[in-house]
């Protein structure tokens, strides 16, 4: 169970990474174009959701393991 | 600023507090720590072990409203029986879990507690094979402190607001006074498992869960008896579908009487909303086809949004977790899936099966079992993210809520839950506040998503 419990927090950490990225991208996307805040904004809430995804696959193993 | 000032000033106060009063009490603190380590451990081994200063259990009995450990080896009868397979009571002096306060709040129930032993009864619906339905309401098991019934009805008993079933099929119909539920913690094929007990005419019975179907995977499976009742999850869900249904109605109402007029209320409210997802998350995401699935999208946004938004709510009409229920986010998920597959084109199955202008090989070996994985995938990562973000808000608030009764003993030093009382305010404010846009956010996100696997189902070749 405590080992689990460390891969779900090391999954937390590679979508922590992923959505840093992601953040990051964003804002100098915008920055540079601030007239497709609009688009960046969708595509950026639909990637977080995908990454998002990826880790809660991974805490809800480390539930059932 | 000045609040900050405050705060910080009575935040030291009170820790100041606290350290004057763990080294006033030195000597009594060390007695309790000792009680404490027999109370958890072997409660019933050793019920002679605080003996030597009875004294001082009387006056923690009197002082906090709690039952001392000698009263409640009195009250209990066939206590000797108990030690023997009949798992041990609630200890009242046991350490605060507050993990198991989490779960316990997030999680259904068959009666909505309001406040004290103030029960909101619901109608209560159970079929066992071989026996038939019993159909009352939660009123009948009599349910006293903590959601436990003093009344079996037919063999059923309530078990911390949940109803379970006495396994011996000779237990006596009808009504039949119970002892107050003991349970045990035993580890069944590798998993611990908590098993239910009760006591009837001094004779201990072992207690049936619901079944459930989830295959054992959750800790379930199939039992003696099956629960079709309203509980607290679906007396939610058909309270915010009704709130839905007048407020659209009347949101209707308001486009054929005042046709022309510029929208006005609850009525303006509505339009945003609503032009919100058509514009924003409809028409970019699945084209010219979008009216076709805008039914759907606006019935899923609102209903999401307004069981989180209800779920937010800490006192009686709220407090259901039904978005956070894995059931419930599961047959939306599940709706989602049927939608996205049934309006599938040509193209979308060519490109999740056998795409163009990929070597044969590739195809056979990666690409179309990982499109095929993936099919399946992506209504499962839209079931768990809303169900993992509802669920994490709600045992996050729990745990702040709990600082209180952490930091003050379970309600045995009052500095100590000044402290809790000081983090956990502020803490709590803070996250219900957080909570809130994530009530919106996974709304739209689920909707958003939705429309996006909509639209790859449904798009046109133009290559």
């Amino acid at each position: 169970m405590e080992l689990a419990t460390i891969g779900a927090g090391l999954a937390a950490i590679g979508a922590g990474l992923g959505i840093g990225l992601i953040g990051s991208k964003a804002v100098e996307g915008i920055a540079r174009q601030p007239e497709a805040t609009g688009d960046i904004r969708g595509i950026v809430i639909l990637t977080a959701a995908l990454v998002e995804g990826a880790a809660l696959v991974c805490m809800v193993l480390s539930f059932f393991v | 600023m000045k609040i900050f000032k405050t705060y910080t000033f009575l935040l030291i106060f009170s820790a100041l507090a606290w350290g004057a009063q763990a080294q006033d009490g030195h000597g009594h603190t060390h007695a309790d720590g000792e009680q404490h380590a027999h109370s958890s451990d072997h409660a019933h081994d050793q019920p002679d072990a605080h003996l030597p200063e009875p004294e001082n259990g009387r006056l923690q009995g009197q002082d906090h409203g709690q039952p001392a450990q000698s009263d409640a080896h009195a009250e209990a009868p066939g206590e000797a029986h108990a030690d023997h397979g009949c798992g041990h009571h609630e200890d009242p002096n046991a350490e605060f879990n507050a993990g198991e306060l989490a779960l316990h709040h997030i999680g259904d129930a068959n009666a909505i507690h309001i406040i004290g032993d103030w029960y909101f009864h619901l109608p209560v619906m159970l079929y066992a094979s071989g026996y038939g339905w019993t159909i009352t309401n939660t009123g009948a098991f009599k349910a006293h402190h903590h959601g436990n019934g003093t009344v079996a009805k037919d063999g059923y008993v309530l078990v911390h607001g949940s109803i379970m079933r006495v396994q011996d099929p000779a237990f006596p119909k009808g009504e039949v006074p119970v002892s107050e539920p003991s349970h045990e913690v035993k580890t069944i094929d590798g998993k611990e498992k908590t098993i239910y007990y009760v006591q009837a005419d001094g004779i201990c019975y072992t207690l049936d869960a619901k079944s459930t179907l989830d295959g054992g995977v959750l800790g379930g499976g199939f039992t003696s008896f099956y629960d079709f009742s309203v509980t607290r999850n679906v007396f939610t869900m058909l309270l915010v579908c009704g709130l839905l249904f007048w407020l659209f109605r009347s949101v209707a109402k308001a486009y054929t009487t005042r046709d022309g007029e510029a929208p006005r209320g609850v009525q303006n409210l509505m339009e945003t909303f609503i032009t919100f997802i058509r514009d924003e998350v409809a028409i970019p995401n699945i084209g010219h086809h979008y009216e076709r699935f805008m039914p759907y999208l606006l019935t899923v946004f609102f209903f999401i949004l307004g069981l989180n938004l209800f779920g937010q709510i800490p006192f009686f009409p709220g407090s259901g977790n039904v978005t956070g229920n894995l059931s419930v986010t599961m047959v939306l998920a599940i709706i989602t899936f049927l939608i996205t597959n049934l309006n599938g084109n040509k193209h979308y199955w060519e490109h999740t099966l056998w795409m163009p202008g990929v070597p044969a090989v590739l195809k056979a070996l990666i690409l179309t079992p990982v499109e095929v994985l993936g099919l399946f995938l992506k209504p499962f990562t839209l079931m768990l993210r809303l169900f993992a973000n509802i669920t994490a808000g709600h045992i996050v608030i729990v745990s702040f809520v709990s600082l209180i009764f952490i930091f003050g003993k379970a309600g045995q030093s009052a500095s100590g839950s000044l402290i809790g009382l000081a983090a956990s305010v502020p803490l709590t404010l803070f996250m219900m506040a957080l909570e809130l846009l994530v009530a919106f956010l996974q709304a739209y996100i689920f909707t958003m998503l939705s429309a996006v696997y909509f639209g790859m189902a449904t798009e046109e070749a133009h290559h």
